[in-house]
C-alpha cells in the first residue's frame, strides 16, 4: 500500500495542458492515513486475541467483497469530479462559490449538496473538484454537511422505513439551517486563522 | 434494486457530463478521462485501508456500548453521550439508524436520539475514514468536523424547544 503513488503522478501533463488546472490534490500518504493505519493494526491485533486467525481472515475477506463492490462506483465518482472541474468555468465558480460569495454561496452549497444523487462516492470527489476550481471551505463544508443531514438518498432508503416518517421529517427540518450555519462558522473561523488566504 | 437505481443514475451522469466534456473538444474529454483515471489509482490504495480497516475497527466497538451510551432520557449529559456514541457508531446506516431505534423504544428522548442521528450523520468515523480522509484534502476534514463540533448540540436544542419529533 506504502509503495503506491508517493510521487504526484501527473506533474509533466499539468504543464502540457492547454488551460492549466489549479494543483489538484493528489497526496502521497498522509499523516491521517498514517494514524489510521496504527489503529486498524491495532484493531486487527485485538480481533486476532479475541477471535483468532480464523476471525481475522473472515473480516478480511467481507471487506475485500464490499471492496470489490464499491470501486466501480469510486471511478464513477473520480471521472464525475473531473469532469466537472473541468467544465465548471472557473471564474463562476469562485464567483458563486468562492470566499466572497457570502449567504448565496452557502445556499448554493446547502442546496447542490441536498440534490446530489448518489452517495460518498459522489459527494466527496465534487467537493474536492469544486474546491480546486474556486469553491471555498465555507461553501463545501455547507454542501458536505448538508449533503449528510438533509441529502434525501439515505433518508428515503434507510431514515424513513427504520425510524419512521415523523422523526426522519423533523430531524430534516431541524437539520435545515445548520449546513449554512456550519458553511458560516467554517467561513468565520478560516478567515481568522488564515487571514492571508491558504498556506500551500 | 435501490443500488442499480443508484448505479444508473451515477453513471447516467457520468455519461452526461462525459458528453458536455466532448462537446468542448476531444483533448478535454481525453484529459478530463485521465485526470479522473488518476485519481482514481491514487485513491484506491487509501480506499482499501478505509474499507478493510473500518471493519476491523468495527468488530472491536460492540453495538450494546453504543446503545447503553444513548441510554434512557437523560438531559444534556444524555445529549453529549448521544454525540459520542453517533461519532463512535461502526457500520453504514442501516446500524446507525436501527440503534437509533433500538434506543428509542428503550426509552430515549427524541432530543438525544436527534443528537445521536445528527453526529452519525457528522462524524461516523467510519465514513470518515473510508470516503471523505480519501477524497478531501486532510485540512479540510479535520477542519469540516471541527467547526461541525456545535451541531448535534444545536439539532437537540431546537428539538427540546420545539417539543419535537
Amino acid at each position: 500500500m506504502a509503495e503506491l503513488p508517493l510521487k504526484d503522478p501527473a506533474p509533466a501533463d499539468d504543464a502540457a495542458d492547454t488551460e492549466p488546472r489549479p494543483g489538484r490534490i493528489r497526496k502521497p500518504i498522509g499523516w491521517s492515513m498514517i494514524v489510521i493505519a496504527v489503529l486498524v493494526a491495532v484493531c486487527v491485533v485485538l480481533v486476532w486475541r479475541r477471535d483468532g486467525a480464523h476471525g481475522v481472515t473472515e473480516i478480511l475477506f467481507s471487506d475485500l467483497e464490499l471492496f470489490g463492490g464499491i470501486l466501480p462506483r469510486v471511478l464513477a465518482g473520480c471521472l464525475l469530479g473531473a469532469f466537472i472541474a473541468e467544465i465548471l468555468p472557473h471564474e463562476k465558480v469562485s464567483r458563486a462559490l468562492g470566499p466572497n460569495s457570502g449567504l448565496k454561496g452557502l445556499l448554493i452549497g446547502t442546496a447542490f449538496g441536498a440534490i446530489l444523487p448518489g452517495g460518498p462516492f459522489t459527494v466527496y470527489p465534487v467537493a474536492a473538484a469544486l474546491l480546486t476550481v474556486g469553491a471555498d471551505f465555507g461553501a463545501a463544508i455547507a454542501m458536505v454537511v448538508s449533503w449528510t443531514l438533509i441529502g434525501y438518498g439515505r433518508a428515503i432508503v434507510w431514515e424513513l422505513p427504520i425510524m419512521g416518517t415523523d422523526f426522519t421529517l423533523w430531524r430534516i427540518v431541524i437539520s435545515l439551517p445548520l449546513p449554512i450555519l456550519a458553511g458560516a462558522l467554517g467561513r468565520f473561523v478560516y478567515l481568522r486563522i488564515y487571514p492571508k488566504g491558504a498556506p500551500p | 434494486m435501490s443500488a442499480l437505481i443508484v448505479d444508473i443514475i451515477l453513471w447516467g451522469s457520468v455519461a452526461a457530463l462525459g458528453l458536455m466534456a466532448w462537446q468542448r473538444g476531444r483533448p478535454v474529454l481525453v484529459s478530463s478521462v485521465r485526470e479522473g483515471t488518476l485519481d482514481f489509482i491514487n485513491i484506491v490504495p487509501r480506499i482499501a485501508l478505509g474499507v478493510i480497516g473500518a471493519g476491523y475497527i468495527a468488530a472491536v466497538i460492540p453495538s450494546e456500548m453504543i446503545t447503553g451510551w444513548l441510554g434512557p432520557d437523560s438531559g444534556w449529559l444524555g445529549v453529549l453521550m448521544a454525540t459520542v456514541a453517533g461519532a463512535a457508531t461502526p457500520g453504514g446506516p442501516v446500524i446507525g439508524f436501527s440503534l437509533g431505534a433500538v434506543a428509542m423504544k428503550a426509552g430515549a428522548g427524541p432530543p438525544q436520539v436527534i443528537a445521536y442521528v445528527t453526529a452519525w450523520a457528522l462524524f461516523a468515523f467510519q465514513r470518515l475514514i473510508l470516503w471523505e480522509i480519501p477524497f478531501m484534502p486532510a485540512r479540510f476534514v479535520w477542519f469540516r468536523a471541527a467547526v461541525s463540533l456545535p451541531f448535534p448540540f444545536v439539532a437537540a436544542a431546537i428539538a427540546m424547544a420545539i417539543g419535537k419529533p
